[in-house]
């Protein structure tokens, strides 16, 4: 009792020794598997100059902190490590010898509404391989991501494994373009399944069965059989995302790490940078997203290096607590 | 054990766990529960318990605003809210799966009959001061429409704020009309039309999702049968 309370910014917070000890073993696990497959650790400034940083993704910048610094340049802090990493490889491995892995973990920081394991400060594990097209590329990140999720024992965490590219196209193949077709992504990735049935039936040209098709594709989730559902909805563009999914799946599959994967036609992560597939982690402890990640072919070139990326971040705040609930269940008398 | 406040799920498994809204929504939900093969007898009985246990499926009762909350956390997997609800916490990341076309309401911007004090307001001071249960959407509306307006929240009867000027106008859900006629307003512009909606929670979605789509089937069978 008493003392004087010093506040810190909302969506911030300290960590104590109890819950540091428990992190930092939890860390080390994860940080031993990445390394243990080749990915090497780096770090990177938590604060980089707002040009940079936009290059990568415009979009998330946006919720980003910005300050200026003593000579008036526009620095912010970073939302992800993934943008930063793009720039660390395209500054400094220019000429090196693909593929590049590299992990991190590190804190990001977006200026979203504090919640519930939704901090503005928040530390992320991941990897980032660099120089691996798909399928193969995005098989080993889903494999490490598997050894991961092991590793901390999240022994019934799913991957999600969907294609970002799916309803872009689709909706270019239905002649739906420009603003109604980004405010229809925005409301897919918002899962406003309503908004997006209201909105393509208010525009005219567009059939009903196309409509439907493009609801029906949102709800397909499940084993392989989901890819032969899709098919049947039809069209080329569903043809080519199916084929991508399901040449990862078929390369996890060779892997031996599909087991826990779950593809879903209806994912679509809001970052701006992804392109062909995208991976989102789940545990039934927790209501909650525990990751995510995906490819983004596109994000290098960026910054002047052409080559393809794949990679995925898992928010750790979240896997310890799913971590120490699957502990805590296990420990439970039956 | 450190724990982010309400990030764990209490439980994984078992029943499926349906938030359900008490208040106006109340009924028509229990109505299009019954439709989709839900018993909702214990509900509806004189009990004051909030969860009503069942085999397959548990119904959380909470209120509307509440829904989106729990939903989000997991703590319920499922559950019926207003869309005015949904807009006001848009933030709140859930699946919005099914139109129940019930609750039907208007979301509307309103001032005293016969007063242009709301125009009178925007000419001369180029500012209107609307009172509101809705601050985001009222905000969000005059954004749109390139307004700039003084939003003022308020908890409990909404009309009575240009009754006495706390206000100009207000932005506020109406079904009949009838509240506004009785306390002299008139609605002025139409925001967005408002019906319940059938959300569910991300993580549910994925990992219960044979439960979930049966469910969303029966539901959408009720509405449209």
């Amino acid at each position: 009792v008493g003392g004087v309370i010093h506040p810190i910014p909302p969506g911030t917070r300290d960590i104590l020794p109890d819950e540091m000890r428990e992190l930092r073993r939890l860390h080390l696990a994860i940080v031993e598997v990445f390394e243990g497959r080749g990915y090497g650790e780096v770090a990177t400034p938590a604060i980089e100059y707002d040009e940079v940083l936009a290059r990568g993704d415009g979009r998330s910048a946006n919720g980003a902190y910005r300050f200026f610094d003593e000579r008036g340049e526009t620095l912010a802090l970073r939302s992800d490590m993934t943008v930063p990493i793009a720039r660390l490889v395209a500054s400094r491995y220019a000429s090196a010898e693909p593929p590049l892995r590299f992990c991190y973990l590190a804190n990001a920081y977006r200026a979203v509404q504090p919640q519930r394991g939704q901090m503005r400060e928040f530390a992320q594990a991941g990897v980032e391989l660099i120089g691996a097209p798909a399928p193969e590329g995005t098989a080993e990140v889903v494999e490490v991501l598997e050894a991961t999720l092991e590793a901390a024992g999240l022994n019934r965490a799913v991957i999600g494994l969907g294609d970002a590219d799916l309803y872009r196209q689709l909706l270019t193949e239905f002649g739906v373009e420009g603003q109604a077709r980004d405010s229809i992504l925005e409301r897919l990735a918002m899962h406003d399944l309503v908004g997006v049935e209201t909105e393509l039936a208010a525009l005219e040209g567009i059939s009903d069965e196309q409509c439907a098709t493009c609801l029906a594709l949102s709800q397909l989730r499940g084993g392989k059989e989901v890819l032969e559902e899709a098919k049947e909805l039809g069209g080329e563009v569903v043809g080519r995302a199916t084929a991508r999914i399901g040449e990862t799946f078929e390369a996890l599959e060779a892997r031996g790490a599909a087991g826990r994967v779950q593809i879903d036609l209806g994912l679509l992560r809001d970052l701006g940078y992804y392109s062909g597939a995208i991976l989102e982690v789940y545990d039934p402890a927790l209501g909650h997203v525990l990751g995510g990640g995906g490819r983004y072919d596109g994000l290098l070139k960026r910054f002047g290096l052409d080559l393809p990326a794949a990679g995925f971040a898992l928010y750790m705040e979240r896997v310890h607590i799913a971590q120490t609930e699957d502990e805590s269940k296990e420990g439970a008398p039956k | 054990v450190t724990e982010v406040a309400g990030m764990g799920r209490a439980k994984a498994e078992g029943p499926l766990k349906v938030a359900v809204p008490r208040g106006a929504l109340f009924e028509d939900t229990l109505d299009v529960l019954d439709r989709a093969g839900i018993d909702t007898a214990e509900v509806r009985g004189e009990s004051r318990a909030l969860i009503f246990p069942g085999t397959e499926i548990t119904l959380v009762t909470m209120r509307p605003s509440d829904v989106p909350t729990y939903v989000e956390a997991g703590a319920a997997d499922v559950g019926i809210t207003g869309k005015d609800v949904l807009l006001e916490q848009s933030e709140r990341m859930v699946y919005e799966l099914i139109d129940l076309d019930f609750g039907r309401c208007r979301m509307v911007l309103a001032g005293r009959r016969g007063d242009e004090s709301l125009g009178e307001a925007q000419r001369r001071l180029g500012m209107m001061r609307i009172a509101t249960k809705y601050p985001r959407i009222a905000e969000r509306h005059f954004e749109a429409t390139g307004r700039q307006v003084e939003v003022i929240e308020v908890k409990g009867s909404v009309e009575l704020a240009p009754l006495v000027g706390l206000a100009d106008g207000i932005v506020d859900l109406v079904a009949t009309g009838r509240t506004l006629e009785e306390n002299d307003l008139e609605v002025r512009e139409e925001i967005v039309t408002c019906t319940a909606r059938f959300v569910a929670n991300r993580v549910s979605h994925k990992l219960r999702s044979r439960e979930v789509d049966d469910l969303t089937g029966r539901l959408r069978e009720a509405v449209s049968g």
